[in-house]
């Protein structure tokens, strides 16, 4: 156990400290997701891709810096950005999720052709999974995708795809192989947005924004050669991201902002003069939160020090996102009791509004908690994956009787 | 960086582990149990070989010098297997105290016989600010009057470490004149309480080293985070043999480990308990390396395992089913372990106020 950094890890910590004073003042502040990426965006992902700050292990011939794969250098580099509060690059599923599929699994044109771009942000992308009628059950896609004269023909649609307004391009899962159980009917194709026969809708949330979109494809036709993988594979490429994205969304940091946020709030709002975390019950809700976001925040150490040697961690990795995802929503539901019917006031065009962004931080949590696996399939992953224990049993006939 | 534990503290861990299950089957923790023993004198004896009783003492004196984050690796072993065993006042916070605030004669004197295991010094906290049920000592020179009430492995003690009102710290030997021990049965039937009273009983006041209110955080923080180990030891014992459970029982023609209702219950439980672990070993190391959030990451780590453990105990028994509910099965002894250590070396509330005051969080 030895909590310090050596050697190149220690090196790279002050890079990063002359880096965010020589460059920090660029980088853009308050960056909407939900907007398409402007220039000031789109120059600082420059500076980040020739830093090697985004792309990191990417190969060089493919526009990254090379270097391999270390996740204590990753962990280093977030750590270094949030304390900074600049902005650590574009979230865009492209970089976190398409590009390392790519690189796994696609073809040299595939790469040369999309990885550089994607990186520097000339190239946005969005994800093509979730349906209507699948979204926990995901390998039911059903999507179609046939091919006829050379191209993908796809009919159906796509839904919670968020960017999809501004991406250029989709990477989706359609089904090619209906004949084929339906884990071996899948093919995941990579499509560009401006193809005649996509229309993407927005959709709005509980929250009031449109946070994701609907995306309906008719007979939008795409070359054969844009497969990623063989046909019938597409369930396995896709879970080349579905792991990156499992580990992307179990993230102490925003636990920890999140929660010297709240002891700010208890310790500035006042009730009949005094701060409300001199009141029992406030101090005591903040005083157990506080305890629980340490335990988890060591846990990521402990995970981190494990990826770092190798090390597969088992359960102590599935537990992140259900345990993480119902803490953050804790934390903020003590905040919106902090703000009390003062906080009540909602406003969505107020950007400065602090009771309006902690309202929609809380609902956002629970997107966040159905999202990319929901609390529910999360417990079944524990258990069953982490626990071995056995599965449900196969409900007879539930296609014919249920709701899809 | 490493945040985990080295090769070396797995070795200790294992061999243990492996000389636990061997010494304690469930025969003889039963029989320990129905007699109230809380103290194996062969069980110690194997735990001394082992470097147990000499892990915190520094090697010049006969000892091992680790420190705490190997304590609380013990500690998780021992809790795991219900050891019957002194461990967290005797092992852990009788060596600190002594090294914080003993003279080096008498340092030489008591480090030695702590490490042998022959010495097994039971703390006690009459400070109110601590608000420990032991209260009511006074001393007069080198005499001391009162009782000591509620002492944590009290029965098996050779002696008495006592933190007093007045800043001083006094070793009182358990044979001493004008000192009296009555036993009194434990929730946890293999953890002693006994009150002490003490008639002009003699006693070596001790006062060299820190301030108290330094000596008394190091003490109880190292207390605080051996015994959480010791909770989380228990508490993944009874997870472990829910989750085993779970993978045999058949009802209504199905294991039940394959009911949602099971499953999820079981997954809260990892969710909860399995972080726990990490702030146990980050809450010891910054007990070794004095690290300023040692005192208050102690705190916490006792306050929220507390918690957690509390309600693992209680699903891990629920998904027994009735044979979770009978003696037989033995699994309440755990669940009475965990009861034990939230009440001892500061409840929940009492740790979450230490916490909040050194965080500058003034109480209202």
């Amino acid at each position: 156990m030895d909590l310090n950094l050596f050697g190149s890890h220690a090196a790279l910590r002050e890079e990063l400290r002359d880096f965010v004073a020589a460059f920090g003042r660029k980088s853009p502040r308050n960056v909407d997701f939900r907007n398409r990426p402007g220039k000031e965006v789109l120059d600082w992902q420059k500076i980040l891709v020739e830093h090697g700050y985004v792309g990191r292990n990417v190969p060089v011939e493919f526009g990254g810096a090379g270097k391999p794969r270390d996740v204590m250098e990753s962990h280093i580099i977030a750590e270094a950005f949030a304390s900074a509060e600049i902005y650590p690059g574009l979230p865009s599923q492209g970089v976190s999720l398409l590009v390392p599929t790519l690189l796994i699994v696609g073809t040299e044109e595939q790469k040369r052709a999309y990885v550089s771009a994607t990186l520097r942000g000339d190239l946005v992308w969005c994800q093509g999974y979730s349906e209507p009628g699948n979204g926990s059950d995901l390998a039911n896609v059903q999507t179609r995708g046939e091919l006829r004269d050379g191209y993908w023909v796809i009919n159906g649609q796509k839904t919670w795809t968020s960017s999809a307004h501004y991406a250029q391009m989709m990477f989706l899962l359609c089904r090619t192989e209906p004949q084929q159980p339906k884990h071996k009917g899948l093919s995941y194709l990579l499509v560009p947005m401006d193809s005649p026969g996509i229309e993407v809708r927005p959709l709005k949330t509980m929250t009031g924004r449109s946070e994701f979109n609907e995306v309906f494809f008719t007979d939008v036709k795409v070359p054969e050669y844009s497969i990623v993988g063989n046909r019938g594979e597409g369930w396995d490429v896709a879970n080349v991201t579905l792991e990156h994205e499992r580990s992307l969304i179990g993230d102490t940091r925003k636990l920890i902002t999140r929660l010297d946020k709240l002891i700010k709030l208890l310790n500035t709002t006042e009730a009949d003069g005094e701060p409300l975390i001199h009141r029992g019950e406030f101090r005591t809700r903040l005083l157990r939160l506080q305890g629980e976001v340490l335990a988890w925040k060591f846990h990521h150490l402990r995970l981190l020090t494990e990826a770092a040697q190798g090390t597969d961690s088992g359960v102590k990795r599935l537990i992140v996102k259900y345990g993480g995802s119902v803490l953050a929503s804790r934390l903020s539901e003590l905040a919106i009791d902090a703000l009390g019917s003062a906080g009540l006031q909602f406003d969505l065009t107020d950007a400065t509004s602090e009771a309006t962004t902690w309202y929609i931080d809380h609902m956002y949590d629970i997107g966040l908690m159905i999202g990319g696996g929901s609390t529910n399939i999360q417990k079944n992953i524990i258990s069953e994956r982490g626990l071995n224990l056995p599965r449900e049993p196969r409900a007879a006939n539930a296609s014919q009787t249920g709701r899809s | 960086m490493d945040f985990g534990l080295s090769s070396e503290q797995r070795q200790f861990d294992e061999s243990l582990r492996d000389f636990l299950r061997d010494s304690l089957p469930m025969a003889r923790l039963s029989s320990h149990a129905q007699a109230g023993a809380q103290y194996d004198a062969a069980l110690w004896d194997g735990l001394v070989r082992l470097g147990v009783s000499g892990l915190m003492v520094p090697e010049r004196f006969g000892g091992s010098g680790l420190g705490v984050l190997d304590a609380a690796v013990a500690a998780e072993a021992l809790g795991h297997a219900f050891a019957p065993a002194p461990f967290v006042g005797p092992t852990v916070m009788a060596p600190l105290a002594l090294m914080s605030a003993a003279s080096e004669a008498e340092q030489e004197e008591f480090l030695p016989l702590i490490a042998k295991g022959v010495a097994r010094i039971a703390v006690v906290f009459t400070d109110p600010g601590t608000r420990r049920r032991a209260s009511c000592t006074v001393r007069s020179g080198d005499k001391l009057c009162g009782a000591l009430d509620g002492v944590v492995d009290g029965a098996a003690a050779t002696h008495f470490l006592v933190f007093l009102p007045d800043d001083s710290v006094a070793l009182v030997s358990a044979e001493a004149s004008g000192l009296t021990k009555r036993r009194s049965s434990a929730f946890d039937r293999l953890r002693s309480l006994v009150d002490v009273t003490l008639d002009s009983t003699p006693a070596r006041i001790m006062s060299a080293g820190l301030g108290k209110a330094d000596i008394v955080q190091r003490v109880l923080g190292a207390g605080r985070v051996v015994l959480a180990a010791d909770s989380v030891g228990a508490a993944q014992n009874m997870l472990d043999r829910a989750v085993a459970y779970a993978k045999e029982r058949v009802q209504f023609g199905r294991l039940i480990g394959s009911f949602q209702g099971v499953k999820y219950v079981l997954a809260d439980c990892v969710t909860a308990l399995e972080p726990c672990r990490a702030l146990v070993w980050y809450a010891a190391y910054a007990q070794d390396q004095s690290l300023s959030d040692s005192w208050s990451t102690a705190c916490h780590a006792k306050a929220h395992i507390s918690d957690v453990v509390r309600e693992v105990a209680r699903l891990t028994t629920e998904t027994h089913g009735g044979i979770g509910f009978t003696d037989l099965l033995g699994l309440h002894y755990w669940f009475k372990r965990i009861a034990f250590n939230r009440q001892v070396l500061g409840r929940a509330d009492e740790c979450r106020e230490d916490a909040a005051r050194a965080q500058g969080w003034a109480s209202g």
